[in-house]
């Protein structure tokens, strides 16, 4: 596999330049990620509002595969349901697990198919789906 | 050097190919590769000689007693141990620490007294420590660093009081690479009337050990890190402290007699030894002991040097590099570099090494409290060893080159 299959330009750009690495202000839940075996660690935090994702950003250290997934995560959640955002993320990490490849099931997942050739990369598992296990985890009481 | 490549053909890992190439393997600190001689010792052992030692009186358990009896009298002299029974076979370096620390450290560490350890310890050697000092309210004190990576003179002449009662510190330092001046903190340790326990997981495998000389009361190496195989481990301890301890793991032959609700214990070194041991891996560690007294420790201390002083040089030319524990003045410094390069996590440095072939280890190294210590969350980390080439640093350093590139920053 090539390098840049898995560095892409999409996910170069996202780890240089988070649009959604900063503190919110009007969170209303907030939820930790670690990977204790590589050092990644992150703070997820969101604006539920009647079952809705409104804003979403994150804290933390980490490889540039989980700052970028988190951030494009971020992007891709704000404005979707509770609901949406739960699917989204499994269907993410399902995606990273190599159980599914089908691109028409995959295409909503827009920029997060970018990160898609982790799934070949079995060290770097886990950086990629930190943030969208974490979402998960963070979303799971929330209606 | 000619000498490397005169030893690169007895390890078979390193000879084939892997995605295409060979691997230039430079995560020797980690575990390193095993050589033939070391392999077809294990097959023989299982091949030819396998029973249950010490239990049975035919002739097959006879032989396979006489190989680890025989691997206890050869280790003894490897690191000039005074007498076979101050040699434990444990699994790792990290129960054997962890031997210490429950059956001496628990019995002779109470409320009040102290146990000293370094800052640049492997968990292994830090993590035991923190239990013995919680259970028994005894504090838990570090001896911090010089600028230059070193282990910092003022805190070893301060922090060892006539509190301490345990003194544990590594040889050589698993990230830093740096050897630390043992002897003395025995010496040290002695003066105030504690025992030292030296970790010599990062230095047994690499100059000639000599815990007489050293007079440490306890001595913990891994045999992976050195040659063998996985499994089997070392603890030398002083024959009076280790006949004074209670046992760590109790069962089948630590045993003298056993009543109803009570047992007695088997002599040292059997008291420690207990359930089915290791042989084969006893007859690996052997091998491996064979294979580097036959090269002598001059001559792998004269490969390692030669390594470190090729790739210092191209690695201070990289303006984007950062070295931690590669500025001592103590003519120290072992065959480990530590690294980072700027903008770019460890693990990310590790991966595109990867993709070229280059072994490296990312992440803490099981070292966190150093990697707080010196401000950083996690580093890359090369060592090397006696199979490794010019030809190895060579591809680690034109792949470091192109790291940046990968992720979108300029050189
Ligand atoms: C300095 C040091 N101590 C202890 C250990 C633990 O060795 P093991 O995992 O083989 O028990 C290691 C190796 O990882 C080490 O480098
Ligand atoms: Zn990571």
């Amino acid at each position: 596999m090539a390098l840049d299959d898995v560095y892409t330009e999409v996910l170069g750009e996202h780890s240089r330049n988070p649009d959604h690495k900063h503190k919110l202000s009007c969170a209303t839940c907030q939820m930790k990620g670690k990977n204790p075996s590589c050092g990644d660690e992150i703070t997820i935090e969101l604006q539920v509002e009647g079952g809705v994702v409104k804003e979403a950003a994150f804290t933390g250290i980490g490889c540039a595969i989980s700052q970028a997934s988190t951030d494009i995560m971020a992007e891709l959640i704000r404005g979707k349901s509770v609901e949406d955002a739960r699917r989204l993320a499994n269907k993410f990490i399902s995606m990273i697990k190599g159980e599914l490849v089908d691109e028409d099931e995959l295409e909503e997942l827009d920029e997060a198919l970018a990160l898609k050739n982790v799934a070949h990369m079995p060290a770097r598992v886990k950086c990629a789906v930190l943030a969208w296990h974490t979402l998960d985890d963070a979303l799971k009481d929330q209606k | 050097m000619a000498d490397a490549q005169e030893f690169l053909k007895d390890f078979p890992l390193l000879n084939h190919n892997i995605n295409g190439r060979k691997v230039a393997y430079l995560d020797n600190g980690a575990t390193t590769q095993k050589p033939e001689q070391m392999i077809q010792a294990i097959c023989g052992y299982y091949g030819g000689c396998n029973a249950n030692p010490h239990r049975g009186a035919y002739a097959l358990s006879i032989k396979a007693t006489d190989i680890y009896e025989g691997a206890r009298k050869r280790t003894a002299e490897f690191i000039k141990a005074g007498r076979p029974q101050e040699i434990i076979f444990t699994k790792n370096a990290t129960e054997a620490l962890n031997l210490v620390a429950y059956s001496y450290g628990l019995h002779n560490v109470n409320a009040g007294d102290e146990i000293v350890i370094s800052i640049s310890e492997h968990h292994s050697n830090c993590v035991p420590w923190q239990m013995v000092a919680k259970a028994k309210g005894a504090t838990l004190k570090y001896i911090y660093l010089e600028k230059d990576g070193n282990l910092s003179a003022e805190d070893i002449e301060t922090k060892i009081t006539e509190r301490t009662k345990i003194v544990a510190v590594t040889q050589v330092s698993n990230v830093l690479g740096l050897k630390n001046d043992v002897k003395a903190i025995v010496k040290k340790a002695h003066s105030v009337g504690a025992v030292c326990v030296v970790d010599g997981s990062q230095s047994v495998a690499h100059m000639a050990v000599d815990v007489s000389d050293l007079d440490c009361d306890f001595f913990a190496f891994s045999g992976h890190k050195m040659l063998s195989p996985m499994g089997i481990g070392v603890l030398y301890g002083k024959y009076e402290l280790l006949d004074a301890m209670e046992p760590f793991l109790r069962g089948g032959d630590m045993i003298e007699y056993v009543e109803e609700q009570d047992a007695t214990w088997a002599e040292v070194p059997a008291k420690f030894e207990a359930g089915t041991q290791n042989v084969g891996g006893a007859a690996g560690l052997v091998a491996a002991i064979d294979y580097l007294e036959k090269i002598g420790f001059d001559r792998i201390e004269a490969i390692e040097a030669d390594l470190l002083n090729y790739a210092l040089p191209k690695l201070r030319e990289l303006p984007f590099i950062e070295l931690y524990g590669c500025d001592s003045t103590q003519d120290n410094k072992t065959g480990i570099i530590a690294f980072n390069v700027k903008d770019v996590h460890p693990h990310d440095v590790a991966s595109i090494l990867d993709n070229d072939g280059v072994a490296v280890r990312a992440g803490h190294h099981c070292a966190q409290p150093l990697h707080r210590y010196l401000g950083q969350n996690a580093t890359c980390r090369a060592s090397f060893y006696l199979y490794n080439t010019r030809e190895d640093i060579d591809r680690w350093i034109e792949s470091l080159k192109k790291v940046r590139g990968v992720l979108g920053y300029g050189a």
